[in-house]
């Protein structure tokens, strides 16, 4: 399991400030959601593929991670037309479609596939670790920063664990059905997993403690705004102000 | 240095230390027998400090240890390594991980690379800086984990099981190194073998108690 694949590169994207990243996908996160014109959406694409382009990520797994999250607009793609009351331009028996439900439908694709899109071109391609100190900087709560890196650390730990239990049941003749059986194997598996995962944690701070760890989390590297951090900041500011007002 | 006098412990109802006595002089290099359950992990939790006595004093470095705070000066100069590594490697990258103690005690951030860089040759895993700590074999997870306890500088180490689950080659590698260091130390472990190589004075505990043993036991 490879959660930051993308982070593993090393163009001027790659290495620009993660404070000014995430500040960055932020804004145009929100002025992107705000829209409400297929031609704001549209153009909006234009900034977050150009990051990707010059981040040289590749193209297959950008398209698979568009794939998961578009995975679930195909049914809005499924309802919408049908039930969006508006202009009838097409009817398949009782069914009709509507102009506004496609309007809403391509808007939606749009807008999300660009937020996206740009959450990839700027946060992904930045280390976990990067974006949790970025974000103590930006005044985000420890609490809520250190929760999101733990989480983060521990998934693989955990995931492991998963499969060490569910290969263990599989060797003494585990097979999946539709019975309480199978009902009640699983629920072990989750309830051993959530004892062990808690167990661990309790370890892992105790671990943590030995090493001199007083409930405040030091940063190795200190970040400094570069010339491409400012021109990044401008840049996609002046885009969001134009996106903002060009209808 | 270590000096347990009278302690004792319990879990639920049954008591794992049993008004235990125990004496560490420095560079002392100890092993550290006994069966499964015997409690000789919470024995050194309690040393550390994790784990509160039911009742008997704790005394390091010549001073009494009651709260947190007593404990937290001497995590510094204790190395405690845990049995298991994915507890202790906690930061995706190893310059991290091993640059976490000497941040908590207080260095700025390039003395901590700096340390770094000198733990990891120390260890001969110079290199190592910017691997993801979750991706690392077995043994190199404990030799890692064994740099993020040496960065910051103990005068003692008290090792739990350090062998268990390690291939020849890395067991050799600890051992050469505990050999060549000046350090003092404890060594929980089953592995008669690695104790004999490395110790020169075996305990054992029995009933909730330290009893001496003697090193050439281990021969059989």
């Amino acid at each position: 399991m490879q959660v930051d694949e993308f982070a593993l590169g090393g163009s001027w994207v790659h290495k620009l400030d993660p404070r000014v990243k995430i500040a960055v996908t932020l804004i145009f996160s929100v002025v992107v959601a705000l829209s409400n014109h297929i031609e704001v959406a549209a153009i909006s694409l234009i900034l977050p593929v150009m990051l990707i382009t010059f981040a040289r990520l590749d193209l297959r797994k950008v398209m698979l991670r568009l794939a998961v999250v578009n995975g679930f607009i195909i049914f809005l793609w499924a309802f919408l037309p049908f039930t969006t009351p508006g202009e009838t331009i097409y009817s398949i028996g009782p069914l009709t479609i509507q102009r506004e439900g496609l309007y809403q439908a391509l808007l939606i694709t749009l807008k999300s596939n660009s937020i996206i899109l740009m959450v990839i071109a700027l946060l992904a391609t930045s280390q976990v670790f990067t974006l949790v100190h970025a974000m103590s900087h930006l005044w985000v709560p420890d609490k809520l920063v250190h929760l999101f890196f733990f989480c983060f650390r521990y998934i693989h730990v955990i995931h492991e664990e998963y499969h060490r239990l569910v290969n263990a049941m599989k060797m003494r003749g585990f097979k999946p059905g539709t019975n309480l059986h199978t009902y009640r194997a699983y629920s072990y598996l989750v309830g051993m997993l959530l004892i062990r995962s808690f167990n661990r944690s309790r370890r892992i701070l105790q671990a943590m403690k030995c090493r001199g760890f007083k409930r405040k989390f030091y940063i190795l590297h200190h970040y400094e705004m570069k010339r491409c951090d400012y021109a990044l900041v401008g840049s996609s500011l002046v885009f969001s102000i134009l996106l903002m007002v060009v209808r | 240095m270590i000096k347990l006098k009278n302690v004792s412990f319990k879990y639920a109802t049954q008591y794992v230390l049993d008004g235990l006595n125990l004496d560490i002089e420095p560079g002392d290099r100890i092993g550290l027998l006994g069966d499964n359950g015997s409690g000789k992990t919470t024995l050194c939790h309690i040393i550390m400090g994790l784990l509160t006595p039911e009742s008997g004093d704790v005394e390091i470095f010549g001073k009494k240890r009651t709260k947190e705070s007593d404990f937290e000066e001497i995590r510094g100069k204790i190395g405690f390594l845990f049995q298991d590594s994915d507890d202790q490697l906690f930061c995706p990258t190893v310059i991290e991980d091993v640059a976490f103690g000497p941040l908590n005690m207080g260095q700025s951030p390039d003395e901590a690379k700096r340390t770094v860089t000198s733990t990891l040759q120390l260890l001969k895993l110079s290199g190592f800086e910017d691997r993801i700590t979750y991706k690392l074999s077995g043994g190199e997870k404990r030799l890692v984990s064994l740099a993020t306890v040496l960065a910051m500088k103990p005068d003692f180490l008290i090792l739990d099981e350090p062998t268990t689950g390690l291939d020849v080659q890395t067991t050799e590698r600890l051992v050469e190194f505990l050999r060549e260091s000046n350090l003092g130390y404890m060594i929980i472990s089953h592995d008669r073998d690695f104790i004999k190589m490395t110790v020169d004075k075996l305990i054992e505990m029995k009933a909730g108690q330290i009893q001496a043993a003697d090193l050439n036991s281990l021969e059989m």
